[in-house]
């Protein structure tokens, strides 16, 4: 994999930040796309713009096909059976609530468990916080060690008849940490539960296969993988999603509509109601295929390299702490940081006038954080475009921000 | 890498970061007469104001605590050393300059003379996703005096 090479299909790394190169390291918060995807969209626009499954005209008939073609290609690219499998949300966010709603409302009643853990997106905590006050369903979550990773040997015991859904990270998008997706997915099946993985930060990244892991639901966003914005991915299997309710009620979901009822539409439309983000999902293909294409072996150990040498880039200055796995087998690639003495944000703010994009902050993840005993870290997050001399820029600009901001001792103050 | 470096001096300038490490007014006051609790729903940091007032309801201390960045621990102490002797009328119009000037791109010259070491804040304002981190602590005393002016509870004013 030639990272330079790659790099001259994205435009917007050319782009100059207050003068300097942009270095982007925010690759866990969205990822930059690349010309092919981009011509994608206006090539939609320009040529095939019509709304789906509806029109018998020919623009709509290939809009249809585009969006299907989509499906088919994203079902593939996980090994999800069939396409009908594959349901188009927003976001991944849209996805998880999307089963909350459908799967959880229908089958959890008061006393079922909930199983997460404490390294949970907000994405995959808030909507089952909201059930639980709704049914009065209890959350359970199995715990992160201090070191960043979870700790599986309180799962078994926090597993029992009334644990009914486990739904978890594969990877941490604060920390890298990659969580043992088959032994949590093991355990929950020898409880009986069902299982919704949160690939978010992992279908970017690393191969996956859903008929492998055997999953319930799979969760993950378009935009984190080169994809356009506003397209997200539910995988559910066929006979969970037949069983489940609708989602949003509107055209496109329904088979037949009285005045005072309605019959769902077969999968996987029952849970696409409305005009979908018809453009978007026609030019994720794109994005499918330049990741088929690069392959995501090569990504990943792209991005191990990467994350091997901003590791030992960043321990050799003063004041860090890395947070998350020391064994760079169990991390993807993200490495999140404080500086003794130094707010996240302030470093984002140093690091942004060297026109390096790193994300400070919480990163939806404030009961972690808490865990952690931190407001926030910094956070560079890394994928297939980024270089070995990217690293070595994020390095020179950190020495130069703890430099800065450690230069003199506090003057006495006068001030009270 | 000069240039950079420039940028840097002019958003973090040294009476700032003086006040960011001189850990003036930090602290709670216990008992207190006010107490208001912030939040910067962009970074969830959070600010705890407690003040005490004196005679004809003047302010007479003020003490504020949490955690935050150089930008708000800083915006924080200049606010409570402004404040210290005027009464809640007087804080009103000087939460009402500080965010004038936050908020606007106009010189400083208007500016009250209370408020002369908040002028180091200028360079903040070209970065409006840090705006919010200076003004969290002055959000904070105008949410806490308006709730108290309505004689409700002000303990979790966001």
């Amino acid at each position: 994999m030639d990272a330079k090479k790659i790099r001259d299909d994205f435009p917007i790394l050319k782009r100059k930040i207050r003068g300097k190169t942009l270095v982007y390291l925010d690759n866990a918060a969205t990822t930059q796309k690349p010309r092919q995807v981009i011509q994608a969209l206006s090539e939609f626009y320009e040529n095939h713009n019509a709304n789906i499954h509806r029109g018998v005209h020919t623009l709509s008939d290939e809009a249809t096909a585009l969006v299907e073609e989509t499906r088919s290609k994203t079902a593939a690219f996980i090994g999800a059976p069939k396409p009908e499998t594959v349901v188009f949300t927003r976001n991944a966010t849209e996805a998880i609530n999307l089963v909350a709603h459908s799967w959880g409302r229908k089958f959890l009643k008061g006393g079922d468990e909930v199983l997460l853990t404490e390294m949970e997106h907000h994405s995959n905590l808030v909507p089952w916080q909201m059930l639980a006050q709704e049914r009065g369903i209890l959350l359970r979550f199995i715990p992160m060690t201090p070191e960043g990773t979870l700790d599986l040997s309180a799962a078994a015991g926090l597993l029992g008849p009334k644990t009914k859904l486990v739904s978890f990270t594969a990877a941490s998008n604060a920390l890298g940490t990659l969580i043992p997706v088959e032994k949590i997915l093991a355990l929950a099946k020898s409880a009986g539960a069902k299982t919704l993985v949160d690939a978010s930060q992992w279908a970017p990244h690393r191969p996956l296969d859903v008929a492998r892991w055997d999953c319930d639901f799979l969760a993950f966003s378009a935009h984190k993988m080169l994809g356009p914005t506003g397209v997200g991915v539910l995988y559910g299997k066929e006979e969970l999603l037949e069983q489940m309710d609708p989602f949003l009620g509107g055209g496109d979901m329904i088979s037949r509509v009285f005045l005072d009822r309605f019959t769902p539409n077969a999968l996987p439309f029952k849970f696409e109601a409305g005009t979908p983000n018809i453009a978007d999902e026609a030019a994720f293909a794109a994005a499918l295929d330049y990741l088929t294409k690069v392959g995501l072996t090569a990504v990943r150990e792209h991005e191990a390299a990467l994350t091997k040498k901003a590791i030992e880039t960043l321990s050799a200055l003063p004041g860090i702490t890395i947070y998350g796995p020391k064994d760079l087998a169990q991390r993807g690639g993200v490495v999140s940081f404080n500086v003794d003495g130094l707010h996240a944000h302030d470093i984002g703010t140093s690091l942004d006038l060297e026109g390096i994009a790193v994300r400070a902050g919480h990163h939806c993840c404030q009961p972690l954080m808490n865990k952690l005993k931190v407001p926030g870290t910094a956070r560079a997050s890394f994928y297939l475009y980024n270089t070995l001399e990217e690293v070595a820029a994020l390095g020179r600009a950190l020495e130069k921000t703890i430099a800065f901001f450690t230069k003199k001792p506090a003057a006495v103050s006068s001030h009270g | 890498m000069a240039e950079g470096d420039q940028e840097l001096q002019d958003l973090y300038r040294e009476v700032l970061l003086d006040y960011f490490r001189s850990g003036a007014h930090k602290g709670t006051l216990d008992p207190a007469d006010f107490k208001a609790h912030g939040i910067n729903p962009v970074c969830g940091d959070e600010i705890e104001l407690t003040m005490k007032t004196g005679k004809e309801g003047t302010i007479a201390a003020v003490r504020f605590s949490g955690h935050g960045c150089v930008i708000s621990q800083a915006s924080s102490a200049m606010m409570a050393e402004a404040l210290e002797g005027k009464s809640v009328s007087q804080a009103r119009e000087l939460v009402h300059a500080f965010k004038g000037m936050m908020l606007s791109k106009a010189p400083l010259e208007s500016l009250p003379e209370e408020l002369e070491a908040l002028k180091s804040l200028e360079g903040v304002r070209k970065f409006p996703m840090r705006v919010k981190c200076a003004t969290l602590a002055w959000n904070t005393l105008a949410q806490g005096l308006a709730a108290e002016g309505k004689k409700s509870e002000f303990q979790e004013v966001e």
